[in-house]
Formats: C-alpha cells, sequence, structure tokens
C-alpha cells in the first residue's frame, strides 16, 4: 500500500549509540513520531528496511573509516533533507582526539594486531565530506531539540536551536555563576546552548559538550581560566573534549600546546 | 540442500555494527563467526595524558545505552588507584544511579529489541499496533529508569554529576519523594513484565556455561565484590589480569576474551542470577520462582525472564534506597593525586566491565586498561550459535536467519562497547 508518509531514516557511523538512543528515550513522543513518519530505516530499532529514498535522513557519528567516507556520499544521494545529530556527525566527537596524534601510535596502543584495523589518520564532521541541511549540537543531543528538528522537518520550518551560549540559558534559569560566586572553572561562556544549563545546575563547571556557541571569544574566555590558576596543559585539554575539531575551539587549543 | 547461503549484512537490534557468518557442511555447522566492524575509536589510547579526574566523563561516551557502567567501574578504579573509599549515602546514591540504568537498558531490550523476536514483529513500533498496552508499558516503565538518572546524573544519556570521590551535587530527601512514587508504579510495571514474557516460547536449548559476575556478601552485585565464577574462580579485580586475557582476531575490532586454562565464558543477567539468586531481593526471587525459574537457568532464550526479574530487583532495591537515605555532609570525599595501579569491575546491564589504570603522580592517566561485556561473550555467542543453531537448520532460510538473529539477540550485545555487530553470511555449502 502506498503511504504519504514522510519517510526517516537514522543512520550510524562512529559513535556511541547515544544520540539515536535519544529518539528512543522519546518514551511520551515515540508512538506519535512513528505514526507521523514512516521509519524506514533505523537497525537499532527494526529489523525492516525500505529501500530507495529518505525524505529525512538523520545521521549519527563522525567519518574515521575509509568504508564510511564512501558510504555517506550513498546516504547523501538518497536523502532529501539531511540533519546531522550530535558532535560525532558535527564536529568528529571524541574520536578526533586522534587529529592531534599519530593514529597508527593509537591502534598499536589498543590492538595487538594494527595490521587488522581499518581507519582513517582521522575523525571529521559528516559536514566535511557532504552538504549537510542542519545540524544538531550536543554530546549527546537533547531529546527535546530531536524532538523540534522532527516537528520543525514535518511543518516544512527550520528549526529553533538557539546559537547563544550556554551563560543565557543559566540566566534563564536563575542559576548562581560558578565562576563569578565560586570561581569553578566553566566553559558555559563559548559554549552552545541546548542542555539547559545542566552542569553549572548541578555545581559544576561547563565542560563544553555542545561545542561552540556561535561567536565565541574564546581567548577572553581562556584568560579567565588562567586568572582562576588553570595551567597551559589543562587548558589545552579543556578545549580538547567532545568537540576538539570543532575549528573554534580547535583553534584555542592549538594555543596552549601540540 | 547441498549449498544454501544466507547473508545478513548488518545485524538490527542491536547496539553498534556487525555482522555473523555461518558456514554449514553436510548438515552440521562447522564454524559460527561474529563480527564486528563497528568503527575503532582508541579510548584506551586517548585517555593517556588525560586527566584521573576527566576519565569518567570520557569513558562515558563508549556506550550511550550503558554510561553509568562506564563511569562506575571508572570512578572506582581511580578510587582504588588513589586510595580513597566512597561509603555511606554516597556509596548509596551510586547504587540508585545504577539501578536507573538497569531498568532503563533491560526495558529498552526486553521491550523494544528481544521481545519482537518471539512474538514475529520486525520492531516494538510494529508490535505496537498489536501489543499497544504492552508497548506503553514498556515506554513508561523504561522512563522511569530514566527519570533516576536524569534527577541524579543530570540527563539520561551522559549522566554530568558523577565524579571520583563521590558526585558534584547530592539530591535533598524530598527531590528523591516523587521518584519513589513513580517507583512503586515501576516495580508493579516490572513484575508484570515478568509474568508477560514468561509466556513466550522458548527453544529448549542449554549449555553447561561457566558463568562469570561479580559477588558480594551481602547485595545484589552492581559495583562492588569479588569476581566470582560457576567454575570456582574467585579473585579480586585487581587480579583480573592474571586470569582473564585478551586476544585479537581478523573479524572484528572488538579484542576476544578468555579465561586463562578454560576458554570462553558468560557474563551479563544470567551470569548474575545464578551466581547470586539468594541475594535478590524476597519480591524478585518470588516473580522468578512464580515464572518458571529455578534458582539456576541454563537457557540463554529464557534471558529475557532474567532482565525482567532484574528490573524487579532494581525496583526494590531503588525504593530501599531512597527510604533509607540521608543526606551526606559533602557530596565528594576529598582526594590527592598520587602515582600507582587503579582497578575497577561492576556490573554493567551486559556484564562485567573492567577497567585499569596507571596514574602518574600529577594524576595524569598514563595507561587505560577497559574490557566491555560483549567482548568477553563474543565466544560464548559463537559457541551457541555452533552449537544451536544445528538443530533448525530445516527451517527455510528467512526464518533461520532470524532464529540466529535471535541466539545473538539473548546476549543484548552492545557492539559500540564493545568496539569499542551485525553481518550474517550462512554458508551451507
Amino acid at each position: 500500500m502506498a503511504t504519504k508518509k514522510p519517510r526517516l531514516g537514522v543512520w550510524k557511523f562512529a559513535s556511541c549509540d547515544g544520540c539515536q538512543l535519544s529518539l528512543l528515550d522519546c518514551e511520551d513522543e515515540l508512538l506519535a513520531v512513528a505514526g507521523a513518519v514512516d521509519i524506514a530505516y533505523f537497525p537499532e530499532a527494526t529489523r525492516s528496511t525500505v529501500s530507495g529514498r529518505y525524505d529525512l535522513s538523520l545521521v549519527e557519528g563522525s567519518i574515521a573509516t575509509p568504508h564510511d567516507a564512501a558510504r555517506i556520499h550513498e546516504v547523501r544521494r538518497r536523502s532529501r533533507t539531511l540533519v546531522t545529530i550530535g558532535a560525532c556527525a558535527t564536529a568528529g566527537g571524541i574520536q578526533a582526539l586522534r587529529n592531534f596524534a599519530d593514529v597508527r601510535e593509537y591502534a598499536a596502543i589498543v590492538y595487538a594486531r594494527p595490521d587488522y584495523i581499518a581507519t582513517l589518520a582521522t575523525s571529521t564532521a559528516i559536514a566535511e565530506h557532504v552538504r549537510v541541511d542542519f545540524e544538531l549540537r550536543g554530546c549527546p543531543i537533547s531529546k527535546h531539540q530531536l524532538v523540534e528538528v522532527i516537528s520543525a522537518f514535518l511543518a516544512g520550518r527550520r528549526p529553533v536551536t538557539p546559537p547563544h551560549s550556554t551563560c543565557v540559558e543559566c540566566k534563564l534559569k536563575g542559576n548562581v555563576c560558578v565562576m563569578v560566586a565560586h570561581g569553578t572553572p566553566c566553559l558555559g561562556p563559548a559554549t552552545h546552548a541546548g542542555c539547559g544549563a545542566l552542569c553549572p545546575s548541578y555545581n559544576r563547571g561547563c565542560y563544553g559538550c555542545y561545542g561552540p556557541m556561535e561567536s565565541p571569544n574564546t581567548p577572553a574566555l581562556t584568560k579567565q581560566l588562567e586568572a582562576l590558576g588553570v595551567d597551559q596543559s589543562t587548558l589545552r585539554r579543556v578545549w580538547r573534549s567532545f568537540n576538539a575539531n570543532a575549528p573554534a575551539f580547535r583553534r584555542e587549543s592549538e594555543r596552549h600546546g601540540p | 540442500m547441498a549449498r544454501r547461503t544466507i547473508k545478513v549484512d548488518y545485524l538490527a537490534r542491536v547496539e553498534g555494527e556487525g555482522g555473523l557468518k555461518v558456514v554449514v557442511r553436510d548438515g552440521m555447522v562447522q564454524s559460527a563467526e561474529l563480527s564486528i566492524f563497528e568503527p575503532p575509536r582508541f579510548f584506551e589510547a586517548f585517555l593517556r595524558g588525560r586527566s584521573f579526574a576527566e576519565a569518567p566523563d570520557i569513558t562515558a561516551r563508549i556506550c550511550g545505552i550503558c554510561p553509568v557502567a562506564y563511569q562506575m567501574s571508572c570512578v572506582y578504579a581511580m578510587e582504588d588507584a588513589l586510595g580513597i573509599r566512597v561509603g555511606g549515602a554516597l556509596r548509596d546514591l551510586r547504587r540508585l544511579l545504577y539501578c536507573g540504568e538497569w531498568i532503563e537498558s533491560h526495558c529498552l531490550h526486553v521491550y523494544m529489541l528481544h521481545a519482537p523476536d518471539f512474538l514475529g514483529y520486525d520492531g516494538a513500533i510494529d508490535m505496537a499496533r498489536e501489543h499497544g498496552d504492552a508497548v506503553r508499558r514498556g515506554l513508561e516503565l523504561k522512563k522511569i529508569g530514566n527519570e533516576i538518572l536524569a534527577l541524579l546524573g543530570g540527563r539520561e544519556i551522559h549522566p554530568i554529576n558523577v565524579r571520583v570521590g563521590g558526585f558534584y551535587r547530592v539530591p535533598h530527601r524530598r527531590e528523591l519523594a516523587p521518584l519513589a512514587e513513580r517507583l512503586k508504579w515501576a516495580r508493579q510495571a516490572a513484575l508484570d513484565t515478568v509474568r508477560w514474557v514468561a509466556g513466550f516460547e522458548f527453544p529448549d536449548r542449554t549449555r553447561d556455561y561457566n558463568f562469570v559476575a561479580l559477588r558480594h556478601p551481602d547485595e545484589y552485585p552492581f559495583n562492588e565484590g569479588h569476581i566470582v565464577s560457576s567454575q570456582g574462580l574467585d579473585i579480586a579485580a585487581r587480579d583480573y589480569d592474571d586470569h582473564f586475557e585478551e586476544h585479537h582476531v581478523a573479524r572484528s575490532t572488538a579484542l576476544h576474551s578468555r579465561l586463562r586454562g578454560a576458554g570462553n565464558y558468560l557474563v551479563g543477567p544470567l551470569a548474575r542470577y545464578n551466581l547470586n539468586f539468594e541475594r535478590l531481593s524476597p519480591l524478585a526471587q518470588q516473580a522468578a520462582r512464580e515464572a518458571g525459574l529455578a534458582p539456576s537457568c541454563r537457557n540463554p532464550y529464557r534471558s529475557i525472564i532474567v532482565r525482567a526479574v532484574e528490573m524487579v530487583y532494581a525496583c526494590d532495591e531503588a525504593l530501599r534506597i531512597i527510604d533509607a537515605y540521608q543526606e551526606p555532609e559533602s557530596p565528594a570525599v576529598p582526594l590527592t593525586p598520587r602515582a600507582g595501579f587503579g582497578f575497577g569491575a561492576t556490573e554493567a546491564p551486559r556484564g562485567l566491565l573492567y577497567h585499569r589504570y596507571r596514574l602518574n603522580a600529577d594524576g595524569i592517566i598514563a595507561e587505560a586498561r577497559i574490557v566491555p561485556p560483549t567482548s568477553q561473550n563474543q565466544g560464548s555467542i559463537e559457541e551457541d550459535l555452533a552449537s544451536y543453531i544445528g538443530d533448525f537448520l530445516d527451517l527455510p532460510d528467512e526464518a533461520l536467519q532470524h532464529r540466529c538473529e535471535q541466539t545473538v539477540r539473548n546476549y543484548d550485545p552492545c557492539i559500540s562497547c564493545a568496539a569499542h555487530f551485525l553481518r550474517l553470511d550462512m554458508d551451507r555449502g
């Protein structure tokens, strides 16, 4: 029977599965989403697959193997709209730490037979390989933002995911600033909103898992962190974590060591 | 039937990417190989040079389904290296967090990944059309597990509130009260789940497994205890490397584990249950008995019932912890970096998860080693396929392929973890 419902595909590249799990974690919305779209490819959730074209593809994970570097082009060809979800897909993920090292050394540390391992020297964002229609940030993404992205797509509008900093979310929440009041180093001023200022709400500094906000002043924030006693090697690590290969964070980390 | 070939390029309803190859000659299964083509991410390499304090957040990213397990094995290993012990309410809160992850992860597997195999659907969304009440119950139960994670951990996936030494912020008693009301509903839903899955049809297949799990003197194991086996192993986590070994095969980006001198073994709910039945809460024991499970169960297809029984236990245990909870004076115990080795083994939803670290004097990681449950189960999964599938060779290709997949899904394999799974390639020769 022909169906007019838009066809959804969920694709995985190098990742922890957490961002696509966010869809299954939408316990209240999942059956409604399944009613509004035809879930044509989502191997984590179903055996059935439909070949052909997809109206909306959600892509999780980074490009880290030669096989995946080719496969992403096939996914792009078959997708009308391609949305990348999460820090791996939008910035290369934590596995992009290899971009600052020698991947052959990495393989030798982990594997007895590095010659069995097919891998690329870098882990990179999907947008470095194919055209991407929208990027949803976060490690992991917010499930509320994911529902917003799917709803926006169904309504034919742009998703509302504000690109301002985590600081704004703290102010909206009425949090006391952990950096000003407690001297806790915090990446909130440079980090993209979306999590709801979680870490400061738990008396902890933001560690930047949503990546850079739209216009981050990273050198100014570094100066503030230095004033709080953060040393150079720590600064390099602070800027080089789950979004290490996002350009603004990469440039800042490179100012503090190789 | 001189030659039949069945091929599954990508096994569905598992977490991660992998495939399967079964070779049949003259009506006998000659070999069964699991291949894992999950891209390697090299966690043990890039952990070198990071601070001990960063490791719980970094290792959580190995798995989006069981991040708490990685955080727990990590913090216990780091605390071992730093010579501190976390007790009292902080220890209880860690168990409570783990209850949330067991409920969320087991519920995902029981309802969304495994039950469709028994009832003949491609997935839970198809299953919902005829089993809507069951699927809605599963989603609500899963949500309550996630509510524990969100309250204690800040969010469901990659919680932000766990640190070496304890937490960043501990909840007030009054914050936990609404959770207790939700958990009472969840406990009943878990009991209903046990009854529901106990009514499925199970292939009558058993093997003499060597089960491996933690065992603690007083409690069903989450974070602490000795590593024991059904063949008499009884060791501390720090002796793991003396008894277990990993080897690397070409078909897999996940290393295979073996017990030195004893070969393959099985970790996970079935192992925990067999080695710790008497430590389950009375209600969970009673639910198991009513479901027809003896204190010993060697049929891996029945692991779906064991997962449901463990959900009853997790709800019971969470309610006990909330009832006894007194807010600790400090959210974490103080610590000072020092050089040394640290070892940690905890019970992830899928089984034993081992971490080992060597730290420099300034707390920087010099070496890291992580052995996830699915790596340890690869050998046992292959042995199950080799032993059980031979009896199903009369089935048509499509049904046989489905049976192979179901047999693999008994283990709730998490390939993202293991490679840090699945293609079926059946060669009937």
